[in-house]
């Protein structure tokens, strides 16, 4: 289950989106993020659903993968259909039991809808042609101005780098503890709630025990490596911003104008009626 | 002192002490007592002993991981319990450990050897010669985009080794590399070292408890109950097959045949090593 | 009583673009009461064919015969199956969580649905099999030494009061003295009990000490099965497989190479020795 996840995931391939520098992606996805909650129109939604498109194809990442990404949050997205659809008032259109549908009810769900996958496919295209590691350098240079008001900056990236290391690591110790308990007879399948919180102690104590004993010994290896805070330091990686990374600046701005544009002008005649 | 001497202790003592819930002392054990030693610079020195005769807080102290309670260490003369040394110490005198997964903080195996560097402040451009240097000189460059989650043990450990040489240390303290992996693992880590010390001159320490690991040492040291009990070349240490025994070490097989030929009467020279100078040895008889 | 194995294979990630063949082909019946080692280097499928034993791991084709019954029926318990057959992982110290080292070897029992008091008799009786320290009973498994944890770990898996016992390389990180008793136990445990053991190692040295059959694995198929002196015959294919036979059989045979007319087949250094003096008296030499 924990495999389909393509959230957070990164998709190896060769292109220009893979090469682009992570700040400009953070701050295209983050652009892309507000221009959804900008649009207000048809004509909005397919402009940036072809914006979405190219930058897919460009990306080489192949389209079923990102889909695959909103399985994961169909629960969320179906939730968020049905509250609006059946929630929202204005000129009745069906009705039965204590369920009304109404023709704003059926705009707003629909946008909404819309809004959420480009949304989850938008943030999936940013994460899976990112490696991690180049994410936190991303998030860490991004976000330096933080330090200013005294927000470690440099310690939490430098911790979701060492959490991304560990997860796998981590997730086959978790196996191992499970297969080792169940050949002494645990059984983590049946019975109730509560039989079955009780049958994680076991798993839980070993892990919880190994993962103190593991930050130990990488502290001590990062210090025995020097290592002493973000004060002083080099990247063997910097982050340089190349042509590309400008003229993709320069395109975000005027997609951004597009959309303010579209959103003022852009409404279509029958929507006013609807 | 010698200039040539890289790493010197005097009457290393180191207590660990363990309290109760309210603070008090519970009890008090050494477990170094009065240890000395001087390493030669260039030199591939083995520390011997079992569990808990004080062999891994021996080498945390050449790090400056661990200060002494009492006595001195000096890592090319500096004195690690001044504070203002701890960095130069660390830079002088690398450190592998045992566990090959707890060691590696990047995720992929190029960031991982540039870590050090990293923390060193070395410029961008010196760091990447510095990574190349270092793979190549463990055998790992092809697997410098990998994930080390991929990686066995023995590759593993060879990128911590890749790490630390990074770093330009002049001395490498080695603490059990090998206790976690398999015989094939083992061997190639144990080349590598040796590689490090012939080619790079670099002062190898390496402790272990794998007598076939120590035989290419110019020189062994047998630790037990925090005391420094036996020193001097393999031949020296391994013709002592009884006092090996009494530590609860073990002896190479080869060894143990030897003496075992020994003692019902063949000429054999004492403190035969490998399987090959045994051979060759009862060669001569023929 | 015995296991027998019928063609098994195990595929891991069958469905996915690179399926890796962990077991293929694998055929062999495990006799009551044997001591046999599996031998194999990291990635020959030794640990996979051991989770198959006790059906944590479903075979994707093949089947497994315990007692004459087809443990993968409908009907056939695997939990049951987990209680005669123990398998004791590799560092099964990291597996212990209780307050207690006592509570902790009654978690099997009490799994199996023993009473509290039943469970206890187990733990107790289990405790004393593997020669547990009394004094340490109560003590939390976190505060032991590495051998005495692995003791605990091992005496969890015998309080099930199993008929088949697997050990996955119970030696691994442990220091020579650990090794040796660690060995000693399980062989003692062996005789005393005519339990049917299964040895996994890396190490032949330890295996042929030990062992009474040896199961050598090599990428995911059995290669060789026999006595292990039978199997120390082929020790230029072991090498070539990452293995290697102990290292006396190395001068045994370089001795033969060089003219020495001697038996090749001793696998101890007893037996080497005693071999290596007949030939020089025959020869005359002596």
């Amino acid at each position: 289950m924990v495999r389909e996840i393509t959230i957070g995931q990164y998709y190896y391939a060769e292109s220009v989106l893979h090469r682009l520098d992570p700040r400009v992606k953070l701050m295209g996805t983050l652009i892309y993020v507000i221009a959804l909650f900008i649009l207000n129109n048809i004509l909005g939604y397919v402009f940036a659903a072809i914006i979405l498109a190219a930058l897919i194809k460009l990306s080489k990442v192949p389209f079923k993968y990102i889909v695959k990404g909103l399985r994961a949050v169909l629960i969320v997205l179906l939730l968020t259909i049905s509250l609006n659809l059946f929630l929202t008032p204005g000129i009745q259109l069906v009705h039965f039991w204590i369920f009304t549908i109404t023709a704003e009810g059926i705009k707003t769900s629909v946008f909404m809808a819309l809004r959420l996958i480009m949304l989850i496919m938008g943030c999936s295209l940013m994460t899976l042609t990112t490696t991690p590691n180049n994410l936190t350098d991303g998030l860490e240079r991004s976000l330096k101005f933080l330090e200013v008001v005294k927000v470690p900056v440099h310690e939490i990236a430098m911790m979701m780098s060492i959490a991304l290391r560990f997860i796998p690591i981590l997730l086959e110790e978790t196996d191992k503890i499970m297969k080792a308990q169940a050949a002494r007879g645990a059984d983590f399948e049946s019975g109730g709630i509560i039989k079955r919180a009780k049958a994680m102690v076991p798993i839980l104590v070993p892990l919880f025990v190994s993962a103190f004993r593991r930050a130990n010994d990488l502290a001590m290896a990062m210090e025995a490596r020097c290592y002493r805070g973000g004060a002083g330091r080099t990247k063997m990686k910097p982050l340089k911003y190349r042509r590309a990374d400008g003229v993709s600046y320069v395109l975000m701005a005027f997609f951004l104008a597009g959309v303010i544009l579209i959103s003022r002008f852009g409404t279509l005649p029958f929507e006013v009626i609807a | 002192m010698a200039l040539n001497e890289i790493i010197r202790s005097k009457d290393l003592v180191c207590e660990y002490i363990t309290r109760d819930e309210e603070g008090n002392v519970e009890s008090i054990k050494k477990a170094i007592d009065g240890v000395s030693i001087d390493v030669k610079a260039g030199d591939f020195v083995a520390i011997l002993g079992h569990n808990g005769s004080g062999k891994s807080t021996l080498a945390k102290h050449l790090n400056a991981i661990l200060t002494p309670t009492e006595g001195t260490v000096w890592i090319d003369g500096k004195d690690t319990s001044d504070p203002e040394n701890l960095w130069s110490v660390r830079q002088t005198a690398g450190m592998v450990f045992q566990n090959p997964d707890n060691q590696i903080i990047g995720s992929i195996v190029e960031e991982d050897v540039g870590f050090g560097p990293e923390n060193l402040g070395v410029p961008t451009d010196e760091i990447w010669e510095r990574v190349d240097e270092s793979l190549s000189a463990v055998k790992m460059q092809e697997f410098r985009s990998n994930s080390p989650n991929k990686l066995s043990g023995g590759q593993k450990q060879r990128v911590a080794i890749a790490g630390v040489v990074a770093m330009h240390p002049q001395c490498i303290v080695l603490d059990e590399p090998t206790a976690m992996l398999d015989p094939n693992g083992r061997k190639d880590v144990i080349r590598a070292v040796r590689a490090l010390n012939m080619v790079e001159h670099i002062t190898i320490i390496l402790i272990t408890h794998y007598m076939e690991e120590v035989i290419y040492a110019d020189k062994v040291l047998v630790m037990d109950s925090g005391h420094l009990v036996m020193q001097g070349t393999p031949k020296d240490i391994f013709s002592q097959v009884d006092t090996l025994k009494s530590y609860h070490l073990d002896v190479p097989q080869a060894t143990l045949l030897a003496e075992e030929l020994r003692k019902s009467g063949l000429p054999l020279s004492p403190g035969i090593l490998s399987g090959e100078e045994l051979v060759k040895e009862i060669c001569q008889l023929l | 009583m015995s296991i027998i194995v019928n063609h098994l294979y195990h595929v891991y990630g069958k469905d996915t673009s690179r399926p890796v063949k962990a077991l293929d082909d694998i055929c062999c019946e495990i006799g009551d009461g044997q001591f046999i080692g599996l031998i194999g280097h990291t990635g020959s499928g030794k640990s996979t064919l051991i989770q198959h034993l006790n059906g944590l791991l479903r075979a994707t084709g093949g089947e497994i015969y315990y007692n004459g019954r087809d443990i993968y029926d409908k009907d056939y318990k695997l939990k049951d199956l987990r209680s005669k057959v123990g398998l004791v992982f590799q560092y099964p110290e990291h597996q212990l969580f209780e307050i207690t080292v006592f509570k902790d070897v009654c978690f099997g029992p009490l799994n199996q649905g023993y009473s509290q008091k039943e469970a206890e008799l187990r733990a107790f009786h289990a405790l004393r099999m593997v020669g547990f320290p009394e004094e340490l009973y109560y003590r939390s498994p976190f505060d032991l030494s590495g051998g005495q944890k692995r003791r605990a770990a091992i005496a969890g898996v015998l309080a099930m009061r199993p008929e088949v016992m697997i050990l996955d390389e119970p030696t691994a990180g442990l220091d020579p003295q650990g090794r040796d008793e660690i060995l000693e136990q399980i062989s003692r445990l062996h005789r005393e009990y005519k339990m049917t053991t299964i040895l996994v190692s890396h190490s032949m040295e330890d295996v042929a000490k030990y062992v009474e059959r040896l199961i050598v694995m090599n990428r995911g198929r059995i290669v060789f099965d026999g006595i292990p002196r039978e199997v120390f015959r082929h020790y230029e294919q072991l090498e070539e497989m990452g293995l290697a036979a102990p290292a006396v059989t190395y001068v045994l045979n370089d001795l033969k190479k060089a003219g020495l007319d001697v038996d090749t087949s001793g696998i101890t250094v007893d037996e080497a020795a005693d071999s290596i003096c007949k030939a020089l008296k025959s020869a005359g030499k002596i």
